[in-house]
């Protein structure tokens, strides 16, 4: 089993706007395509997941409806708002830019420093 | 959705949330079980990957960011139903609170319309008034009417207008009635910015000599003689026997100290009275506005260059003679502000006690419930949490008292206003508004909070295993030492309120006993003022007068009566400048002595003793040679000796030439028992009613006063009296009828309405303080019952375990004492600071007030130390 990592602070919330990005999904649904997609490097902590969902919603970044799903059940199934896509695309964007200059940091040559 | 949205729909959310949860636990235990789990270990699993669903559930509840309302909500229900289950205890509270904040909001309601409120006047805050000051006699109040006219007509800081006291009978229209009267310049009205209800202000050419006779009625004289019908204006009104025809009616409540039902312009006596060209005659109460852009400072700079300029102008009157501008609010409520803080303080001293007592109360509870506090952290209650929920019982107790402290500050303000001794300046704006409203609702959260403190420190962090697993017996050394605070701080705050009250008492008492320098027993006056009618030449004046002292003397009960303008301890008062040297002081440093024009009686029907040669008699009368008494202060401070009677004085207001002395009569505390020894002006002296010269004669008139001694109650003789005197038009009334003791008594009655209040405080600091100590006692000794059952079951007696208690409760007592000495003494300086009359503390009151509270308070621990004594041992020893 590979060791899995907790997430970087304030991560969570721009992995669950992603998701959603994709198309309304349920929370379970959230959880397990995290899960996948980082191939169970990141340990998505289920008890966060709920509260986060909810903080989002309250922000207006997200919006819920009670929808059946393939077995028939209902569930709620979050998408994401208008203002969601704004804040997923400026969070990306910095999130990138964040990446880029961490690497450039680290490839770094020893001597280059002086 | 918004936030109060989420709030209202708050049981859907969390069905909503319920089903969320359950959703994806059932849908991970599927999925395992596809995966071949068993489904109870599935089941498990799914619920371990979540979390446990109640942290989850928390937590979103968390995310909706309507919880603390949601907490405030729970936290009420929660408090409502403590409290229920506690009816004693929150009745006691709630009482408690209700008391004192109840008390403390009425002094504040007095205080905020009294002292911080501003008049109700237009932009009363640039409204000023003015006064001028001697360095021999201080300030004054009155300007001369020539000083008045030249410091407007030069003054460009300031708009002036001027006033004086008058009054007199109305003939017509109703019955003949005597009313105070105020004569005002033509621009008084439109300097305060304020208008008649009906008709009109005076015009500026109608306080002019010659002008046409014209008056404003006051509201209260419009309702009484006109109906209130607004077809008064333009009738006519005869007035201290002249007609007028009314212009103006005044606004309800108008008032220039005191109320006044009749204004005339000033200057339409001008003819008649002399005083208007004597520089020397001031008799003009002055105020003013700030004219736009000038500030206080500016103002009081321009009236010092005028005062200047009117000095080397007019130096014989002028010389020394200052003007200075304080604001009106000031001097309207003079110096009530100290009395009134100082019975703000008292009143906050009994809600801090009332707090204390609630706190320690509540602690003792809190102590009870530690256990059930524990158990809830052991569940997942946060430290802060618990905090919050015990601050918010303490401050829904503190609004339910205040609510009902209001309800009581509201049903008694009136009643307590009008109790106030004397006038209460302003009385008539008292009432609760808005500000006093957020005071209350200040002061019942603030008590929430200082009550609730204590308890809410004490919610339990480490520990809480040992906390559920001891018994109810053991206890913190802390609460035990928080416990003696409370009582130590409730028994040092009880000591200052009572060595206070004791202070009064006293003070009181001592004063009392002070010799007012007259009989004060059944004697009784009145002003009175003859019928205009018979103002006509000064002989018959003369004759009119003697006519009313004969008139009064044959009725029966009266032993002797006399004429006097000025009554010993009753307001009003005429101070005149003298000198004993052919040379004269400088103008305006002359020492001033207190002057009464009074008939030969005076001193039988005052009780006065005569020191030395004689007193006035019928032989003093206008043509002889003018005399004059004085007393034993002014014989002393004049010539250095008792022996004065055949020597001469200078009173230039009288007679150019000195007057002969021929009496020394005992001195009067004439300004009040406590107020004499600080007044001013100590030196008396009186000189006969029948030397007043004539053109003096018809102002004399109009301030005389009838005083008689009675062999029967004094008030007695007042309907008979009044109808001898009524005169032949019947238009001659008796008014201001006031018996010596009356007066006397009166001039004591702010020490008194003190003493009562802060006697009231502080039984009620007592009581409180015994209520306290009982209450933390019986908490005390009830948690140690354990430990008296062991001490007993060693051989210790029921009076070993007595004197344990007690010597515990003896303890803090002291502790108690000595803090409140310290307090009291700091306490006591304040009040010889505020209180005129007031004797420093004295070891006395000490000694008097100190027993008294530890012996009720010895009292109130005697009944836990007895039932700490009747514990039965085996029984106590069974409890654990």
């Amino acid at each position: 089993m590979p060791e899995k990592s907790d997430l970087p602070q304030g991560t969570l919330d721009l992995l669950i706007l992603k998701v959603v990005a994709l198309g309304p999904v349920h929370g379970y649904a959230i959880a397990q395509r995290l899960e996948q997609v980082s191939r169970g490097v990141v340990q998505v902590p289920q008890g966060s997941l709920y509260p986060a969902l909810h903080r989002l919603e309250n922000r207006g970044l997200l919006a819920a409806d009670w929808e059946e799903t393939e077995s028939g059940r209902e569930a709620k199934f979050y998408r994401l708002t208008r203002k969601g896509r704004t804040q997923l695309e400026t969070e990306a964007a910095s999130w990138q830019r964040l990446i880029e200059a961490i690497g450039l940091v680290l490839k770094m040559s020893e001597g280059g420093a002086k | 959705m918004t936030w109060w949205q989420r709030l209202w729909h708050r049981t859907r959310m969390e069905e909503q949330l319920e089903k969320e949860l359950r959703f994806h636990l059932d849908q991970h235990a599927s999925e395992l079980i596809a995966q071949g789990q068993a489904p109870n270990e599935a089941r498990r699993q799914a619920r371990l990957a979540l979390g446990g669903p109640e942290q989850v559930k928390e937590k979103c509840r968390d995310a909706r960011g309507t919880r603390w309302l949601e907490d405030l909500l729970q936290d009420t229900r929660y408090a409502l139903r403590t409290f229920r289950q506690k009816p004693g205890f929150t009745a006691i509270a709630l009482l408690l609170l209700a008391l004192g904040i109840g008390a403390t909001t009425v002094m504040f309601a007095v205080v905020n319309s009294v002292l911080l409120r501003p008049l109700s006047y237009p932009e009363s805050d640039r409204l000023v008034t003015l006064r001028v000051f001697t360095e021999q006699i201080g300030e004054l109040w009155g300007f001369s009417n020539l000083d008045f006219g030249d410091a407007k007509g030069q003054s460009l800081t300031l708009a002036l207008a001027a006033w004086t006291y008058g009054g007199g009978t109305i003939s017509e229209p109703g019955e003949p009635e005597y009313v105070n009267g105020r004569q005002i310049s033509a621009e008084l009205f439109s300097t305060l910015r304020i208008s008649p209800v009906k008709g009109r202000a005076f015009r500026p050419d109608e306080d002019r000599p010659g002008a046409a006779p014209v008056a404003i009625i006051s509201y209260g004289l419009w309702q009484r003689d006109f109906g209130g019908e607004p077809s008064a204006i333009g009738k006519s009104l005869v007035y201290d026997g002249k007609p007028y025809i009314v212009v103006g009616i005044a606004p309800a409540g108008f008032q220039l100290d005191g109320e006044a039902d009749v204004f005339t312009p000033l200057e339409l006596r001008q003819n008649t009275d002399p005083r208007m060209q004597n520089r020397r005659a001031r008799f003009l109460r002055v105020m003013g506005r700030l004219q736009p852009g000038f500030g206080l400072a500016e103002g009081r700079a321009e009236l010092a260059l005028i005062a200047r300029n009117l000095a080397k102008e007019y130096p014989e009157s002028n010389t020394g003679l200052g003007m200075i501008a304080y604001p009106l609010q000031k001097e309207l409520v003079g110096d009530i502000g100290s009395t009134l803080w100082l019975l703000l303080c008292a009143v906050g001293l009994v809600l801090l006690i009332a707090c204390v007592n609630i706190a320690s109360l509540l602690l003792a509870r809190a102590a009870s419930r530690e256990r059930e506090l524990a158990m809830r952290v052991a569940l997942g209650a946060g430290r802060s949490r618990l905090a919050r929920q015990c601050l918010s019982e303490s401050a829904i107790l503190g609004l339910g008292g205040g609510g009902l402290g209001v309800v009581l500050a509201f049903v008694s303000i009136h009643p307590f206003v009008a109790f106030w001794p004397g006038s209460l300046p302003r009385a008539e704006e008292v009432h609760l508004d808005w500000r006093v409203l957020v005071f209350a609702v200040g002061a019942s959260l603030l008590s929430g909070l200082l009550f609730g403190l204590a308890p809410a420190l004490r919610v339990p962090v480490r520990g809480v295993e040992q906390m559920l697993r001891a018994s109810a017996r053991s206890i913190a050394g802390s609460s035990r030492r928080l416990h003696s605070a409370f009582v130590i701080s409730e028994i040092a705050l009880a000591v200052v309120l009572l060595v206070s009250a004791g202070m009064l008492g006293q003070t009181l008492l001592a004063l009392s006993s002070l010799d007012p320098g007259f009989n004060v027993h059944d004697v009784m006056a009145a002003r009175f003022a003859l019928s205009p009618a018979t103002l006509g030449n000064p002989e018959q004046v003369r004759e009119a007068w003697q006519d009313v002292l004969d008139r009064a003397r044959r009725v029966p009960g009266v032993d002797s009566v006399t004429l006097a303008d000025i009554i010993p301890m009753r307001e009003g008062e005429n101070s005149l400048p003298y000198w004993t040297t052919a040379t004269p002081p400088p103008t305006n440093h002359e020492p001033v002595a207190l002057a009464s024009c009074v008939s030969p009686d005076y001193l039988k029907v005052m009780g006065i003793p005569l020191r030395q040669g004689r007193f006035f008699n019928e032989h003093d009368r206008i043509g002889s040679e003018p005399v004059v008494v004085i007393d034993d202060n002014l014989a002393q401070h004049a010539f250095g000796t008792k022996d004065a009677v055949g020597k001469r004085i200078w009173i230039p207001a009288m007679s150019p030439s000195p007057i002969l002395i021929v009496g020394i009569v005992g001195h009067v505390r004439h300004w009040g028992l406590a107020a004499d020894d600080q007044s001013r002006v100590r030196d008396q002296m009186y000189y006969p009613f029948a030397q007043v010269p004539s053109p003096l004669l018809h102002f004399f008139s109009s301030v005389m006063s009838i005083a008689a001694r009675t062999t029967i109650p004094p008030l007695k003789v007042v309907e008979p009296l009044g109808q001898q005197l009524r005169g032949a038009a019947g238009d001659q009334v008796l008014y201001e009828i006031r018996t010596m003791e009356q007066l006397v008594n009166a001039s004591l009655a702010r020490q008194r309405f003190l003493l009562l209040l802060f006697g009231i405080f502080a039984g009620l600091a007592l009581l409180l303080a015994c209520i306290g100590i009982y209450g933390v006692l019986a908490y005390l000794t009830g948690q140690r019952v354990p430990e008296f059952g062991v001490r007993m079951a060693l051989g210790a007696s029921a009076r070993d375990v007595m004197r344990l208690v007690l010597r515990q409760s003896l303890g803090m007592i002291f502790a108690g004492v000595g803090v409140g000495i310290f307090a009291a003494l700091a306490a006591g300086r304040l009040l010889v600071h505020l209180v005129e009359g007031m004797r420093p503390t004295e070891p006395s009151t000490f000694a008097i007030m100190i027993p008294i509270l530890v012996a009720a308070a010895l009292f109130a621990s005697f009944l836990p130390a007895r039932r700490a004594g009747r514990i039965d041992p085996m029984r106590a020893l069974r409890q654990e």
